[in-house]
């Protein structure tokens, strides 16, 4: 049961923007922008971008966030998807790139405590050939899912239980991107 | 390294630096570039416009817009957050606005040494011991806070709005944190940046801001 009366039964996220869209949309836009677009110079890839916000999710063990963003990077890095559960499950161990290796640790950094991100922590990931617009896409991405994880945990909001409901939703992150949902 | 000197070099005046003494790591240059005459959280929303629209659109909505909470009793929320997460610049920069908007300095001061004993009322109290546990790494905000909240007359629209303020700071506070971002030492500074929010708020001003004209000698 959701802490508040949000009079509609969507999950997560979801029944939060349908509850208060003025706040739902910039929340959307923002979602849009740090997962489907990067800074100029940004590497990051849609699925990496995805993958990090599963990644810090997963730390702040807010599920409907981990799950449906594991979802959709998994949708986008399509023969590659194995690799999501592999940074999940342990970033070092995962068979990824050393620059997403060092990125994931400075999420992790700024999802325990922001202020431990030193200069070492960024210099191994800009030695990794990680860009300026890479580490503060990181950083962003990071804090902001610091942000939807609160939100969606804080007021307690539906989390489903099915993983053929997050597939789904993977899908449709993966296709369609952030749409603000159209109430019934 | 000579930090003093390196900030210096990068033309940051000497009383916009850090107090080195009084942070617990030492703070370095931001890990990205920045302009020099944008400190904390104004360099990185003008670092990427397009993911900082919508930041600044949701403060406004939340800190600004129409609510049964004062502008005053949203910005002590933030005060809190940011204090709790330690991040300076954020805290001197909502209690400053705190101070404008409830016209004293005693209130946000005693908000952020111990929320149950400030001079708030008991709805407030409430909200605020909401807006602690949102922030808190791994806690939850508990049936308990919000049965007390409500029974203080909290409505479920101030109850979701706290925990979204609390949720947006923590959200300003490791994007500042994270990046490294210089946080000026100088009481000055935050006077001019709590009147410029408490008075324009979370809009960009038409055209960015501009670097100062740079002066001989």
């Amino acid at each position: 049961m959701a802490h508040i009366q949000l009079n509609n039964d969507a999950p997560g996220i979801r029944s939060l923007v349908l509850y208060r869209p003025d706040t739902g949309k910039p929340l959307y836009e923002l979602a849009q922008a740090l997962l489907r677009a990067g800074s100029p110079d940004s590497t990051l890839t849609d699925a990496e971008r995805e993958l990090i916000a599963a990644y810090v999710s997963g730390l702040n063990c807010t599920s409907f966030c981990r799950n449906s963003h594991a979802a959709a990077a998994r949708y986008l890095y399509g023969q590659e998807r194995d690799l999501v559960d592999q940074v999940l499950a342990d970033p070092e161990t995962a068979a990824v790139s050393g620059k997403l290796n060092a990125l994931l640790v400075i999420a992790r950094h700024v999802t325990e405590d922001a202020r431990t991100v030193s200069e070492a922590v960024a210099g191994a990931a800009r030695a990794a050939g990680a860009t300026d617009g890479d580490i503060h896409d990181t950083v962003l991405i990071a804090a902001s899912f610091c942000m939807y994880n609160r939100y969606v945990d804080g007021l307690a909001t539906l989390t489903p239980t099915d993983p053929a409901a997050y597939e789904a939703m993977g899908e449709r992150m993966g296709t369609l991107g952030y749409v603000l949902p159209k109430p019934h | 390294m000579d930090i003093q000197k390196s900030l210096l070099q990068k033309g940051i005046p000497t009383r916009w630096q850090p107090d080195y003494t009084r942070t617990n790591r030492i703070l370095h240059m931001p890990h990205i570039p920045l302009p020099d005459h944008l400190p904390g959280i104004t360099g990185l929303l003008e670092y990427r416009l397009d993911t900082a629209m919508p930041i600044r659109e949701l403060t406004q909505i939340l800190l600004r817009g129409e609510s049964t909470l004062t502008q005053g009793e949203r910005e002590l929320i933030a005060s809190l957050v940011s204090s709790r997460n330690c991040t300076r610049f954020c805290t001197a920069a909502h209690t400053k606005a705190a101070d404008i908007l409830l016209g004293e300095d005693q209130t946000a001061r005693a908000v952020l040494a111990d929320p149950e004993t400030a001079p708030v009322s008991e709805k407030m109290k409430a909200l605020l011991q909401i807006a602690a546990q949102t922030q808190a790494p791994g806690s939850a905000v508990t049936e308990e806070a919000v049965e007390r909240a409500r029974k203080a007359g909290a409505t479920d629209r101030e109850i979701h709005d706290t925990v979204l303020i609390a949720a947006l700071f923590c959200l300003y506070n490791k994007y500042v944190d994270g990046l490294a971002t210089v946080a000026p030492a100088d009481p000055a500074y935050y006077d001019i940046l709590g009147d410029r929010i408490v008075h324009r708020g979370y809009v960009r001003p038409p055209g960015g801001y501009p670097a100062p004209a740079k002066t001989n000698g």
